[in-house]
């Protein structure tokens, strides 16, 4: 037993801050790559709001499969109904999304985005008492269960706004860039930067400063010794659930901004991407999900500009190197 | 003296296989049972199935007169038993304080309390912002044993709490266990060190092959070297 006097001082908790460098030395390492300055900042600020449009879709996914241990395929439904629900809203207020007024255009686009997020919390909710909750425990039937419903989501969108793309114009005021000097910096990246580091500011807060984030986090390494500590931890997981679900929506309506698109399949390639950084980032561990995120875009955007043909590959890599580096992610949660 | 915890009947299934066969047991109030037997006796099943987490298939469980079989483990955490399990189970994220504001659920640390866990586990205090996942294994223990006794409990659930700790750190535990039974605490422990369980127990049960095949006096089978032989298959002289 240590023996200490009451009165000597508390040591600081140490922080793990080599996967917080990570992003930061692989932008340095990109410069004499890259050679040109502008053009490395374009590619960094484009990292940089991609990835926070990859954590906000993926920060759900984390918790959810750190908390429950549910291997849910079919997140992506929930990114896809996201976007299609703000066309909804969009596409009547077309006008108010054309004028180049920011306050007109935000009026328009905020109920857009909290109207997705709802709906896609509802559907977590649905899915998580439908689908979920008889295959608890069992990731082999989780994995038909959540890919049949992602299946059924997108036949169900096909069904009800047709096999066409639906456009999604970015607002006026978004549209455009930035111009420091000879560089641009696109506005719309620069508002995705700002509401992903806000989201993820926020999931911090909660997580690290409130009773509820202590439960998540407690219930993402022994869900049993919570329930014996006296907390229902299934009404924490249908909450996660559903908080996550409504994330991946308004990532959904982010992304479909981003793109200018909506398509009922739109999630097909961000749901690899989003495993790729939940399984990096250590699962159950947002600040890996966080730093993960961004790894992945840097790597799609730095490896698209400097090898292009490695571009398909270059995420799977990222994932090996990081996996043989740390084998249960860069921030280790649970024992999974 | 009356009967805190009883168990009547007792059976407890986890898979296909038969555990726990006719468990009877009585834990008085205001005092400390053993729960002694060879590794795969059933002792952590019988705390686990008190506890809610393998769910009883028959028989009856009840706490103070209230039972209990058929609730969920965070209602039976709440009618006041605290758990320590076998494996710690700090939640190795969260600080030390973290760790004890979850255990006191929705009151506030009790600052008295927290002076008097102190008293025998300095080293959480000094630890007390840091990672549990940092402490060592006696820190644990401590840890865990603290998240159990911060708020007071009914009946005390407690299994192999010396397990694979230093000999210091097994008697600075005794201690503290023994100041929390001076506090008129009920406890259940589950111990192989026979030292431990002499020092503690004022009643004991010997579990065999999922039933109980000895109860009496704690001091009565700590005398009595053949008993100890027959049900432990060791001697208390030879734990020493």
């Amino acid at each position: 037993m240590t023996d200490l006097a009451a009165t000597d001082p508390l040591p600081k908790p140490k922080r793990d801050l080599a996967p917080i460098l990570l992003p930061v030395a692989l932008a340095l390492l990109m410069i004499p790559l890259i050679g040109s300055t502008s053009s490395w900042l374009t590619l960094t600020v484009a990292s940089l709001a991609m990835g926070m449009m990859i954590f906000i879709m993926a920060s759900g996914l984390t918790l959810v499969f750190g908390l429950m241990d549910v291997l849910n395929f079919g997140h992506g439904a929930f990114i896809a109904v996201g976007a299609y629900v703000a066309t909804l809203v969009l596409a009547p207020f077309a006008a108010s999304i054309q004028a180049d007024s920011l306050l007109a255009n935000l009026a328009v686009l905020a109920p857009a985005a909290l109207l997705s997020m709802a709906v896609s919390g509802a559907l977590g909710l649905v899915v998580e008492r439908v689908l979920i909750l008889p295959v608890y425990g069992q990731h082999l039937k989780q994995i038909l269960m959540t890919t049949g419903g992602l299946i059924v989501a997108e036949q169900t969108l096909y069904a009800l706004w047709g096999p066409q793309i639906i456009p999604m114009p970015l607002p006026a005021s978004l549209r455009g860039s930035f111009i420091l000097g000879d560089v641009a910096i696109a506005k719309y990246r620069v508002l995705a930067m700002l509401i992903g580091l806000g989201i993820f500011i926020a999931i911090q807060l909660v997580l690290n400063r409130s009773k509820l984030g202590l439960l998540i986090r407690a219930g993402v390494e022994n869900r049993e010794m919570v329930e014996a500590l006296g907390y229902r931890i299934r009404r924490l997981f249908l909450g996660v659930f559903m908080t996550g679900s409504a994330l991946a929506g308004l990532g959904g309506v982010m992304w479909a901004l981003y793109r200018e698109q909506v398509h009922a399949s739109m999630s097909d390639d961000l749901t690899v991407l989003i495993f790729i950084v939940v399984i990096i980032g250590g699962l159950g561990s947002i600040g890996g999900c966080f730093i993960g995120a961004i790894l992945v875009a840097m790597v799609a955007n730095y490896g698209g500009f400097l090898v292009p043909k490695l571009a398909l590959v270059s995420n799977i890599l990222l994932m090996v190197a990081i996996l043989m580096w740390r084998p249960r992610g860069l921030y280790a949660v649970t024992s999974r | 003296m009356t009967d805190l915890l009883k168990l009547s009947g007792v059976h407890t299934h986890i898979g296909r296989y038969h555990i726990l066969q006719g468990i009877d047991l009585a834990v008085p109030e205001g005092q400390v049972t053993m729960l002694l037997g060879r590794n795969g006796a059933g002792k952590t099943t019988t705390l686990r199935t008190i506890m809610g987490l393998w769910q009883a298939s028959k028989g009856e469980i009840s706490l103070a007169g209230q039972r209990i079989e058929s609730l969920a483990t965070p209602d039976i955490a709440r009618l006041g038993v605290g758990y320590v399990p076998e494996s710690m189970a700090v939640f190795s994220d969260l600080t030390v304080k973290e760790n004890l504001v979850l255990a006191a659920r929705d009151a506030p640390l009790d600052e008295k309390q927290l002076d008097w866990i102190f008293g025998f586990f300095p080293a959480l205090r000094r630890f007390w912002l840091s990672r549990a996942g940092s402490l060592s294994g006696g820190q644990k223990q401590m840890l865990s044993i603290a998240r159990a006794i911060v708020e007071p409990r009914k009946l005390l659930l407690i299994d192999e709490p010396t397990k694979g700790l230093a000999p210091a750190i097994v008697m600075a535990l005794i201690e503290c266990l023994k100041e929390i039974k001076r506090k008129g605490a009920t406890i259940l422990l589950v111990e192989q060190n026979f030292f431990a369980a002499r020092e503690l127990g004022d009643n004991v049960l010997v579990m065999d092959n999922g039933t109980i095949v000895h109860r009496g006096e704690m001091a009565a089978l700590a005398a009595d070297v053949p008993l100890q032989e027959r049900l432990l298959g060791l001697s208390l002289e030879t734990h020493q």
